[in-house]
């Protein structure tokens, strides 16, 4: 299909749009096309090549091929499964208590609530603040003096408030709430949708047969939500395992590497050291990973709904 | 829905909201509470929630210790340029996507999602040699280029919900009145799809604006970096920070963002709905 036929089509005018698209498709979408290819399939290409080179900045002699060698010193990389495993308990840590959040927000403002406004403007906020300020602003709310927590926590008699960001056994979780906080807007947005596509009558009918309200989400409401809930809990899992900015503000990766997300670590081989090569093959172990970690969430997901 | 619902579910319904809110509005509130804060209030070991001597003075001085003015004008440069460039070249192919059946149609569907699972430093490697060797590191023009990529997988999602919104029947009866196929884009689909068009390029105007992992390693002198990369410096070594000028410069930087929001937020969560709902 080349740009002639697309303006003949045109020209002629006699296609029908909504089968004649076809025609005109690579006129239409040649502009799109042209920078995906160049700036993010051949870049991610490209990627995938240099794992298996020694590449490094700044070094005049040549890159060579170097196999599987980085792999290999991968396997034997303890600080870096120490930060996948990071990786993995801030990704479920964050992902799973904010489907439960937001799950309970967007039933909340699927209901005929005074307010509901408000929950619901607020409720965009998070998305709508730049990662760096939602960084700065939890570390002003974390704060060992000036802080809003451990004020709260001395006013109240909970305890004398401690430093959460640098204290060796807080700092994960301290990150992880700020990652739920940070998400729930996607997530409630996204359930909210899906609980508007859910059939009302549905649920008139099951409460007039007497269901009580857990009954009615457990038949009605949730089969009807799974398909929305399955991909944004998915794609919520792979965002917070690839997260970067967030935990960069809040503590850098400190203290002694607790919160080194494996972003954060190949961050500081890439362009701290200039280790690019080895970079490339963290990043392609990630990927790989995070495939498998998915299709078995997929099938296990599938299988259950066979089941059902 | 739920008319019939009784009052103590009612009570316990308000109280669950009251808590989401305070969680959601907490710590914007003492971001900005801190921001108006002066320095010995900050230095004090009660900090209240609302400032006793309200200040302007960590604004002044945040703008004395950043080129944020500067910063501010990069960020803008770089997020108007994202928003145009994205929504002129996606929305051709989100047409497309949307109208036809085809082999390209399912291939650029298929990078819209797996796009989303790439961890960008399988990405920023190679753009990095890249942009180096075409001499566009440290410009924002080569943070642009990475930039419009990186908006596109959700510019398409966005407006190929907003093309199936658009009947095919309206453009159908179009070629039907011996209206051309581009006559009946420009002059039917188009003008239904403006709203749509705007949405769309005020949310890739938000996330290129807000966006630091990309500005971090692409912009390395200062005079070219953005807002969120100059606001870490306030951070400073080893994370000793001024506070108050710190949440004084976070709180302006989210400002436009908030704005841009607050118009198009219902469009968003519609865009949202209509891709979950039609693909």
């Amino acid at each position: 299909m080349t740009s002639a036929t697309a303006t003949a089509t045109a020209r002629s005018g006699r296609k029908r749009p909504a089968r004649g698209a076809g025609h005109g498709a690579w006129f239409l979408v040649l502009p799109a096309l042209i920078p995906i290819l160049v700036l993010s399939v051949g870049p991610l290409l490209y990627g995938i090549a240099l794992a298996f080179t020694d590449a490094q900045s700044g070094r005049t002699e040549p890159t060579r091929w170097i196999g599987t060698l980085n792999f290999q010193d991968l396997l034997h990389d303890t600080l870096f499964w120490d930060s996948f495993r990071i990786g993995l308990v801030w990704a479920v840590g964050v992902t799973v208590p904010q489907f439960a959040l937001a799950l309970g927000l967007a039933l909340l403002l699927d209901q005929n609530l005074r307010f509901r406004w408000l929950a619901r403007a607020l409720a965009i906020i998070p998305w709508a603040m730049p990662e760096v300020v939602v960084g700065i602003m939890w570390r002003l709310v974390y704060h060992a003096d000036a802080g809003i927590l451990n004020e709260t926590l001395r006013d109240t008699g909970l305890g004398d408030g401690r430093d959460w960001l640098t204290g060796l056994a807080t700092a994960l979780p301290a990150v992880i709430v700020v990652g739920i906080w940070a998400g729930m807007p996607q997530t409630t947005v996204a359930l909210l949708a899906g609980l508007q596509n859910t059939p009302h009558e549905l649920h008139e009918a099951a409460a007039l047969d007497g269901a009580g309200a857990w009954r009615r989400f457990r038949t009605v409401t949730w089969p009807a939500l799974r398909p929305v809930a399955l991909a944004i809990t998915a794609l919520n899992f792979i965002w917070n395992f690839n997260s970067f900015a967030l935990v960069y503000v809040l503590t850098s990766g400190g203290p002694g590497g607790r919160t080194r997300l494996p972003m954060l670590f190949a961050y500081e081989e890439a362009f701290r050291y200039g280790q690019f090569g080895y970079a490339a093959a963290m990043g392609c172990v990630m990927v790989a990973v995070i495939s498998v970690i998915l299709a078995f969430h997929l099938v296990g997901r599938l299988r259950e709904g066979d089941d059902g | 829905m739920n008319t019939r619902t009784r009052g103590p579910v009612r009570a316990g319904q308000y109280a669950a909201l009251l808590c989401y809110l305070v969680f959601l509005a907490f710590p914007l509130l003492w971001l900005i509470s801190t921001a108006f804060k002066p320095a010995q209030e900050l230095a004090s070991l009660h900090p209240t929630w609302i400032p006793e001597h309200p200040t302007l003075g960590n604004f002044r001085q945040a703008f004395d210790e950043q080129p944020l003015v500067r910063a501010a004008g990069n960020s803008l440069v770089a997020a108007l340029s994202t928003a145009v460039i994205a929504v002129v070249i996606a929305t051709p192919l989100a047409y497309v996507m949307a109208r036809t059946r085809g082999r390209l149609a399912a291939a650029a569907t298929g990078w819209v999602v797996v796009s989303q699972a790439f961890p960008f430093v399988l990405l920023i490697i190679p753009l990095f040699l890249v942009l180096k060797n075409l001499r566009l590191i440290n410009s924002v023009p080569g943070l642009v280029m990475v930039y419009v990529v990186w908006s596109l997988p959700f510019a398409l999602w966005m407006l190929v919900g907003y093309v199936r919104a658009v009947p095919a029947e309206l453009e159908e009866a179009a070629s039907v009145d011996g209206a051309g196929r581009l006559r009946t884009l420009v002059s039917v689909t188009a003008p239904l799809l403006v709203p749509g068009i705007v949405a769309t390029a005020l949310f890739a105007f938000i996330t290129a604006w807000n966006e630091f992992f990309f500005a971090l390693v692409l912009l390395k002198s200062p005079e070219k970096q953005t807002l969120p990369v100059v606001l870490t410096h306030f951070l400073g070594a080893e994370g000793v920070a001024d506070l108050g000028p710190l949440a004084a410069a976070a709180f302006l930087a989210t400002l436009p963002s908030l704005v841009v929001f607050a118009v198009i937020q219902r469009r968003i969560t519609g865009g949202m709905l209509a891709g979950a709902v039609k693909s």
